[in-house]
């Protein structure tokens, strides 16, 4: 082999680059969280599987319907009817954002902007 | 026709896992076993290329310039002939740089066209945009996916990840720029493969099949984060499971078929990777034309193939011909030393850790 002290050590970093994540992890791995479901209330506006996939989506629909439509009510697929509103529908349940919402997007790493114009219960606490 | 078997082939990697996945409910074959099979092909694969590539000997000394080359002092060179024709090592790696991060060379690609029966050069920068918005936005994607293989996910890659979707106007999840930069270039590369006759006179399966391979990954994954949504929540909890060697198809959450697509597909990018046109990745830090500095006239370079030849000393000139030499009234000279003994070698054969000798 030709160049071998240049050849080498591009193989290594080569494989160090492809194998980021195992170095990331390293000694610093963390266990997956576990969002805080409500205690009371065993279902959600749509079926379980809809929600954990698609509800940024629905949430999207809703804020368009309240806001731009000024329609407030929300039809689920299983007929029954709900008030669209984040806080007075959604954080009805799910009362705690810091442990339900922000456990999955923090392990995912998404950045909804929700809380731009919305306020936490947790926060408007701290206000009263 | 060439795109159009590469097409089928395609056709039927996204019907695999679509069918071992929703029929055959195979989700640990694909979600685990051929993701872990695939990588360790690419892993050995580019090992494997780049020692064959660092076993073959180059000849001579050969880049490509075209600039100034370091002569006499009073002769000045700018950085611009710096990098066209490096001659410290330095320069030649300001030049790998420029030519690996920013393609350089394909700058300077041409455009050849009959006007009538005129032959008209042109500049075509094209090519170099639609590859640039591809390799760049690749990059960024790679990168960006470490989000799914870290827990906690480094503040670099959240930032990373923070500036790509910062555009949030089209609704939720917030659109990534690179999506649709790295569509955008590879679509542009694949029409002009389609659309102009004489690439694609010279084009053949092996380009358009990359070209649907990352296309097709590209699709699936947009359509994953934009419409057929899945549970990233289980996605994650797979390929951390991956990246952590403890892979486990996420129970109690069903992870819907088009991250299994998806998926697949990088799996056989991975596989393909090592042994099709892509493996410039690594290929192209090999291109001889580009990483030797051109400076023959200070540096002697020694022709890895050259060995020792057996020369025909005097000695034995004389001792042949010694007869011939005294009847014509040559002088002979008496003190000339017999020399060192050599080995008669021939042409080179490849491979081979001596070159064969030939019996006289």
């Amino acid at each position: 082999m030709y160049n071998a002290e240049k050849v080498i050590p591009f193989i290594i970093i080569l494989i160090i680059f492809f194998t980021i994540p195992m170095w990331l992890n390293f000694g610093r791995l963390e266990a997956i969280p576990q969002p805080e479901l409500p205690k009371e209330e065993k279902k959600c506006v749509e079926s379980k599987e809809y929600m954990r996939a698609y509800h940024m989506k629905l949430l999207d629909n809703w804020r368009k319907k309240a806001i731009r439509e000024n329609q407030h009510l929300y039809t689920a697929s299983n007929g029954k009817n709900y008030t669209i509103s984040l806080q007075r529908t959604c954080m009805k349940c799910h009362t705690n954002k810091e442990k339900f919402c922000d456990k999955c997007h923090n392990f995912v790493i998404t950045h909804p902007d929700c809380w731009d114009c919305h306020i936490a219960p947790e926060v408007a606490k701290k206000w009263q | 026709m060439n795109a159009l078997v590469s097409f089928i082939i395609f056709g039927i990697l996204v019907a695999i896992p679509w069918f071992g996945v929703r029929v055959l409910g195979w989700e640990s074959l694909f979600g685990i076993v051929i993701p872990y099979v695939c990588f360790l092909v690419f892993v050995i694969g580019l090992i494997y290329r780049i020692i064959d590539w660092a076993k073959s000997p180059v000849p001579y000394k050969i880049p490509t310039t075209c600039g100034q080359q370091k002569s006499l002092s009073w002769i000045k060179r700018s950085l611009r002939d710096r990098l066209e024709n490096p001659f410290t090592t330095w320069e030649v790696v300001l030049r790998m740089f420029f030519e690996v991060v920013f393609f350089r060379s394909l700058f300077r690609n041409l455009r050849a066209d009959l006007q009538g029966k005129r032959l008209i050069y042109g500049s075509a920068k094209w090519l170099w945009l639609g590859a640039i918005l591809f390799h760049w936005s690749f990059f960024i994607i790679l990168l960006r996916h470490i989000r799914l293989f870290t827990n906690p996910v480094p503040e670099i890659i959240q930032g990373l990840d923070y500036l790509d979707s910062f555009i949030q106007s089209f609704g939720v999840p917030p659109i990534y720029i690179t999506d649709i930069l790295i569509l955008a270039g590879l679509t542009f590369l694949l029409l002009r493969r389609l659309i102009d006759s004489k690439v694609s006179y010279l084009s053949y399966g092996s380009d358009f099949f990359p070209l649907f391979l990352l296309l097709g990954i590209g699709i699936t994954g947009v359509l994953m984060r934009y419409y057929f949504k899945v549970d990233l929540y289980a996605v994650k909890q797979l390929t951390l499971g991956l990246a952590t060697f403890h892979p486990t198809i996420p129970e109690g959450a069903k992870i819907g078929t088009i991250f299994y697509i998806h998926l697949f597909l990088v799996s056989t990018l991975a596989a393909y990777f090592p042994f099709s046109k892509l493996v410039h990745m690594v290929g192209v830090f090999f291109s001889v034309t580009r990483n030797m500095p051109n400076n023959n006239r200070a540096v002697r370079y020694v022709n890895p193939w050259e060995y020792p030849v057996k020369h025909y000393t005097y000695y034995e000139y004389q001792e042949r011909f010694k007869d011939k030499m005294i009847e014509a009234g040559i002088p002979i000279d008496e003190e000339v030393q017999p020399e060192e003994e050599h080995e008669w070698y021939s042409l080179y054969i490849v491979g081979s850790k001596l070159p064969p000798k030939i019996k006289s």
